[in-house]
């Protein structure tokens, strides 16, 4: 699998699960930042959680298993799980 | 399918199973494009009883407690058949829950032995509490080879080398402990025996049955009470298969019926509705021509169907629709939480019947299921063969606390015989849930009588136990509740927590105490958090020991405020 474009750092990463969130969920990406509680502030269950799951792993080439997403419910702390893997 | 009538134990029904359809396939473990595991039953036996052996070997005693902690797949069935055989109680904990959760249960249950996947063992480990850690052997599956497995075993190496010995069990034993809930407060550990199973698989197989070449999908967490019965211990005793899908992803789900060809799956009401989305948006993206023709194929199929299912010709009529689905698919059970009846007769005039069930863990799991005779989204089905429903102390409309008997009732609760006396009167379990019988049986829900609340996800959330998180606050005290038990409410959807606290002697309610609540509240899982918050200006009632009298404060703001009073988070 390639990997995401040479070495992504945190912050770019987070711009980016951003920039993806709005776009998924079709909302203002200056409406979200990173500490913001994505089920909240997107107004989503765990299964639309996961399809977002699905549209970041196709961006940053990676594969996360279901059980990345447990307990995380903000953008920060989900590009990190992310970072991690890329 | 096994005749239930003749076995003493969930282990014995099993053992037989696997060597009555030695070369179907019992088990398929996929992941989303991958298929890691396809076993028949005799392959199933290969690899169980070595597993069996060792714990034997092990000197595993008759009656010893073993807990598993692991996402759905096929070591989850293959650790539980071998915990039966030698004579186990198996302790099913929620992977989802966080590592001090389970630690918690772990304690409670006085668990032994663990079996556990790699990643949720090295977060428990890392858990401050692991001090405390008391099963005496841990089997870790899927460990790199590299890992510090802090003295656990690996799962794959744990093998004997001969033949294990099967351990019988009497009915009236405990097969299993399972968890409804009280992983922050007062844990609620159902001690359900062997008969309690037995009998649950006997009604429900005589409603829906299994046989070879039945496909279940199981997407819901083993663990859960539906999943362990619908989709192991039901197809396993049926020489049924059983799909496992290691991701929730919808594309996965969607993927995997057509895939493997699936012919019933469980699921609860959010997924149900998710596919309702997925397919709602699918609908709306075709051409206006053939949107038109759709619809008016869902009319025909909604008129042809009124009486009964028609699965012929459903098919034949909604042809697309139904190769989504694999072609296969005899019908949905959803249960867990309340479904709303729209979305029940979305599918239903899709004609892909939803069996619409409602049940309890301590009832065994499913207490009524729609037989669909005649379809009704308006309820929750009628009772199992079996199973006695009452409401009692009916209002003027007829809705009163459902109540029920049957040998699927569990025990009582571990260690806990004041909470059993209380929930078990006479025989009957008294569910807290407020219903109504019609005159044909059905049972329609009301809402609730006791403080709680059931997610769309099925989970069973008690307000007292998400009261630790908001320990420290800067108020006298405080107290959590279902807005629903506080103001009664005849519905079942959209129910929600509340704080309410009351503020020390002269101080007013500030920005920065509001903060506060917000941050302990994102420190909660999703589905445990509060909606909002109020003020109450009195001293709570308290016991002689200093607990809150919750029922009657309840009562107190009841009378004198209003659902108004809330202020959303």
């Amino acid at each position: 699998m390639a990997r995401y474009q040479f070495m992504s750092t945190l912050q770019q990463t987070t711009d980016d699960v951003l920039k993806l969130a709005a776009n998924h969920f079709r909302v203002p990406r200056e409406q979200l930042s990173p500490d913001d509680d994505f089920f909240k502030k997107l107004g989503i269950n765990s299964l639309q959680a996961l399809d977002l799951l699905t549209r970041l792993e196709q961006h940053f080439h990676i594969e996360l298993p279901d059980y990345e997403l447990a307990g995380v419910s903000d953008f920060r702390t989900l590009a990190e799980r992310i970072q991690s893997r890329l | 399918m096994l005749d239930f009538h003749k076995y003493n134990s969930l282990g014995e029904a099993l053992r037989d199973a696997l060597d009555r359809w030695p070369d179907e396939i019992c088990l398929i473990e996929a992941d989303r494009e991958r298929e890691n595991v396809r076993l028949t039953y005799r392959q199933f036996k290969e690899i169980a009883h070595p597993l069996a052996g060792a714990l034997q070997v092990a000197r595993f005693a008759n009656g010893a407690r073993a807990a598993i902690i692991m996402t759905n797949q096929s070591k989850w069935l293959i650790s539980a058949y071998a915990i039966f055989f030698c004579g186990g109680v198996l302790v099913p904990l929620d992977y989802k829950l966080t590592p001090a959760e389970q630690l918690k249960l772990l304690a409670h249950s006085q668990a032994e032995y663990l079996f556990v996947e790699y990643h949720l063992w090295r977060a428990i480990t890392q858990d401050e509490a692991f001090v405390d850690f008391g099963p005496r052997a841990v089997l870790v599956t899927e460990a790199p080879a590299s890992a510090d497995l802090k003295g656990a075993l690996r799962w794959e190496e744990f093998r004997g080398t001969y033949d294990p010995v099967f351990v019988p069990r009497r009915r009236q034993e405990t097969a299993c402990i399972v968890y409804s809930s009280g992983t922050g407060g007062r844990p609620k550990g159902c001690v359900l025996t062997h008969e309690n199973y037995l009998e649950q698989c006997l009604a429900l197989t005589s409603l829906y049955p299994f046989w070879p070449g039945v496909r279940y999908l199981s997407i819901l967490p083993t663990n859960h009470a539906i999943d362990f019965m619908v989709g192991f211990i039901g197809p396993f005793t049926c020489g049924a298969t059983v799909v496992h899908l290691r991701t929730l992803r919808p594309e996965y789900i969607r993927d995997a019926f057509t895939r493997y060809k699936i012919t019933y799956m469980s699921l609860v009401p959010m997924v149900l509705k998710n596919l309702e989305r997925g397919l709602r948006q699918r609908f709306e993206e075709l051409p206006k021509g053939r949107r038109k023709l759709l619809n008016a194929a869902i009319r025909v199929n909604r008129a042809f169907t009124r009486n009964k299912p028609n699965l012929k010709m459903s098919r034949a009529l909604l042809r697309q629709v139904h190769e989504a689905f694999g072609g296969g698919l005899q019908a949905l059970f959803v249960g867990g939480a309340f479904t709303e009846p729209k979305t029940l007769e979305f599918f239903y005039d899709l004609g892909i019947p939803v069996g619409n069930g409602y049940g309890c863990t301590e009832a065994g799991t499913v207490i009524t299921v729609n037989d669909l005779k005649p379809f009704r989204s308006d309820t929750v089905g009628k009772p199992l063969p079996g199973v006695e429903v009452k409401i009692t102390n009916p209002d003027a409309e007829g809705i009163g606390e459902v109540a029920v008997r049957s040998k699927m009732i569990m025990s009582h609760y571990l260690d806990d015989p004041e909470m059993t006396a209380e929930t078990i009167v006479d025989d009957w379990l008294m569910t807290g849930d407020l219903g109504r019988t019609d005159t044909t049986g059905h049972l329609q829900l009301f809402g609730r009588k006791k403080n709680m609340i059931v997610t769309e996800e099925g989970k069973n959330i008690y307000p007292e136990d998400i009261e630790n998180a908001f320990e420290g606050l800067p108020v006298k005290e405080f107290c959590v509740f279902a807005a629903n038990y506080l103001w009664p409410a005849r519905t079942m959807i959209g129910e929600k927590l509340v704080l309410v606290a009351h503020l020390e002697l002269g101080k007013a309610f500030t920005e920065d105490l509001a903060a506060a609540i917000a941050e302990r509240n994102r420190r909660l899982l999703n589905y445990k958090r509060i909606s909002g918050y109020f003020v109450w200006a009195r001293d709570f009632p308290l016991t002689a020991s200093l607990k809150v009298k919750r029922g009657e404060l309840a009562e107190q703001i009841r009378q004198s405020a209003s659902r108004e009073a809330v202020i959303s988070l």
